[in-house]
């Protein structure tokens, strides 16, 4: 069978397989361009790390243990080869290992990232359908006049007035989100003001992007072939029209994965809440070069895998952007 | 952003019937005429903001720490006794001198790449574009983050900081539609009469492509806003006692129970400059694509 051949016999792993091969170049030179900028610091880290107190022989162990004495082309090369096995150094400050201590935050991360997708979703598709539906009748009004503020709101601020209302007025959930809760309810309330957080951004850009979205599908000959057939209202809005709209949708959560990734920084450091954000504002206050170095990596790692999940889930939804 | 452009657009015209087509959408989404008064009125208290502050922004005043809004200090008092109003007007220049400046960098910057890169395509192309895929590699609050911590919190750091996120992003939307409008009979009329490629891509492509990427910039400056904020809050920012919005936000939150009102006012303030220039952009962008237009009002 030719190459050819097995591309349209499963045009959807050849697509995968494509992208992924698309993607190696960036990583190569996302992981060179975090190994040059980190090389690149103002001072030497070992005097930066200890300090004026320092004496040259400590120093001189740090540079040792940092791998500092080596040339540069080998700590590249040692860097590049390390990451690919999964060893990304050692923690200055923790005295452990790089990804050890990512890997045990990054799922307060992720799942804050995913609770406010769901929720965020979960109101933005509605709203936007019914706005669409109702246009420029008072839910309408109402819904675009919400959706201007949530997304002009900074994190940080929408995180203090929750805070305000749920934590110091109405008591519900606390202003702290340790991590530490015992139980899966415990958990769930430490999560909720922070998931809150960062789902009203995304629901004011799901509402927005989905109104827009049903309002030139709705207009289309196949939605009013649908209603000249005399289907059911519902199925047209939704088996006709919503899957349609829902593709430009679906960029906006790959778009908004990397938001909230970077906001997590804030909402992270609000609600004091362990995570990659509050990780990476530690490692900077401590100078933990290596700690910030495998941060970067995981960070552009994510990147590029949600970019690649979001050109698949079009090929899911839309499967006319497989044959292209 | 390889959105189809309307064919009037791309035939070379004087700036006169864009402003006319800018003042039709205006009117047309009367909410746009709001964002730009909201915006001038803004800009005005900041520029004035010497004139019209009440007291200095940084004098502390130890009989008045922490009180509540009132007819002398409208947005209460810090716990150094500073009169908040006047921080917050204060505070105004930096936000918006930021978000403007590190936008017009980012514009100049990133779209001269993305019209030399769309312009000369092949190698170029490739190898600014690759750059760029690079630099969007990273969430963009973490490269500004990044990027101040490394150089230092200070005013031209936070803008060099926030215009290096800027940079992929118009390097992005000024490409495609170069790379439309060079196929363009008129510039191949242009090469025929022997035309200079930096006169092409000066005269001939940026005044038609402009239009679409002034509206991303007004977007993009409440973007810059907010992450200039976001820096300030995390203690990255411009240094105190300078005031800041995201910095005054920051020092309410630790007294959060005692003085609500020192997070809420420079949080109302950030969310009112951040909100009349989304609502100056959908005005922009109404004007730009005939399209959205249509089925955003209907």
């Amino acid at each position: 069978m030719t190459f050819r051949q097995l591309a349209a016999r499963n045009p959807t792993t050849f697509f995968i397989a494509r992208r992924l091969l698309f993607s190696i170049p960036t990583i190569l030179a996302v992981l060179t361009v975090i190994f040059f900028a980190m090389r690149t610091l103002p001072g030497d880290p070992a005097y930066a790390i200890l300090g004026d107190i320092a004496t040259a022989e400590a120093i001189e162990a740090l540079r040792e243990r940092l791998g500092l004495n080596l040339p540069v082309s080998q700590q590249y090369l040692d860097f590049l080869l390390g990451i690919f096995q999964g060893d990304f150094g050692t923690s200055l400050v923790f005295g452990r290992p790089v990804l050890g201590e990512i890997l045990r935050v990054l799922p307060f991360t992720l799942e804050l990232t995913f609770a406010s997708i769901i929720i965020g979703s979960a109101v933005g598709i509605p709203l936007g359908v019914l706005s669409a539906l109702y246009r420029n009748r008072l839910l309408d009004y109402i819904t675009r006049v919400v959706s201007l503020i949530g997304f002009s709101i900074p994190v940080f601020f929408t995180a203090i007035l929750l805070i305000l209302a749920f934590a110091v007025h109405f008591r519900w959930f606390p202003v702290i989100s340790s991590g530490n809760s015992a139980g899966f309810s415990g958990r769930i309330n430490e999560l909720v003001l922070p998931a809150l957080t960062g789902a009203l951004s995304l629901m004011a850009m799901m509402t927005r992007a989905t109104r827009s979205s049903m309002l030139e599908v709705l207009g289309e000959d196949y939605v009013r072939t649908a209603r000249a057939k005399g289907a059911p209202r519902t199925i047209i809005v939704i088996r006709h029209a919503l899957r349609n709209a829902l593709i430009p949708v679906v960029t906006i959560i790959g778009l908004y994965f990397a938001l909230i990734i970077g906001n997590s920084v804030l909402i992270e450091t609000v609600f004091t809440r362990p995570g990659l954000g509050s990780l990476i504002i530690g490692s900077l206050d401590n100078r933990d070069y290596p700690m910030v170095q495998g941060l970067l990596v995981i960070y552009a790692l994510i990147i590029v895998v949600v970019n690649l999940a979001t050109d698949l889930s079009y090929s899911v939804i839309d499967p006319r952007v497989k044959r292209s | 952003m390889t959105r189809p452009v309307a064919d009037e657009q791309l035939i070379p015209t004087s700036g006169s019937p864009v402003f006319r087509a800018l003042v039709g959408a205006f009117n047309h989404n009367k909410l746009s005429w709001v964002g730009l008064g909201l915006f001038m009125a803004l800009a005005i208290l900041a520029i004035g903001a010497p004139v019209f502050a009440p007291f200095d922004p940084i004098d502390q005043s130890i009989m008045s720490r922490m009180k509540p809004p009132s007819a002398e200090h409208l947005f209460g008092t810090d716990q150094y006794g500073r009169d908040l109003f006047s921080r917050a007007l204060y505070g105004a220049r930096i936000s918006l001198l930021v978000g403007v400046v590190s936008v017009l960098l980012g514009l100049v910057i990133g779209g001269s790449l993305g019209v030399i890169a769309g312009y000369f395509g092949r190698v170029t192309d490739t190898i600014i574009m690759r750059v760029m895929d690079v630099m969007l590699s990273f969430p963009t609050l973490i490269m500004g983050i990044i990027i101040v911590a490394l150089l230092g919190p200070s005013l031209p750091n936070v803008i060099i900081a926030i215009t290096a996120t800027l940079v992929p992003k118009f390097a992005r939307i000024a490409r495609a539609p170069t790379i439309a409008i060079k196929e363009r009979a008129y510039i191949e009329a242009c090469h025929a009469m022997g035309y200079s490629d930096l006169r092409i891509m000066l005269l001939h492509i940026v005044p038609n492509i402009l239009a679409e990427i002034l509206v991303m910039a007004s977007l993009w400056t409440a973007n810059a806003i907010m992450i200039e904020a976001g820096f300030s809050f995390l203690g990255l920012g411009v240094r105190p006692p300078t005031p800041t919005w995201g910095g005054m936000i920051r020092e309410g939150f630790e007294h959060i129970f005692q003085a609500p009102w020192m997070s809420l006012f420079p949080g109302i303030c950030i969310l009112l400059a951040v909100m009349s220039l989304n609502l100056l952009g959908d005005g922009l962008r109404d004007a730009v694509d005939p399209r959205l237009k249509r089925s955003k009002e209907g």
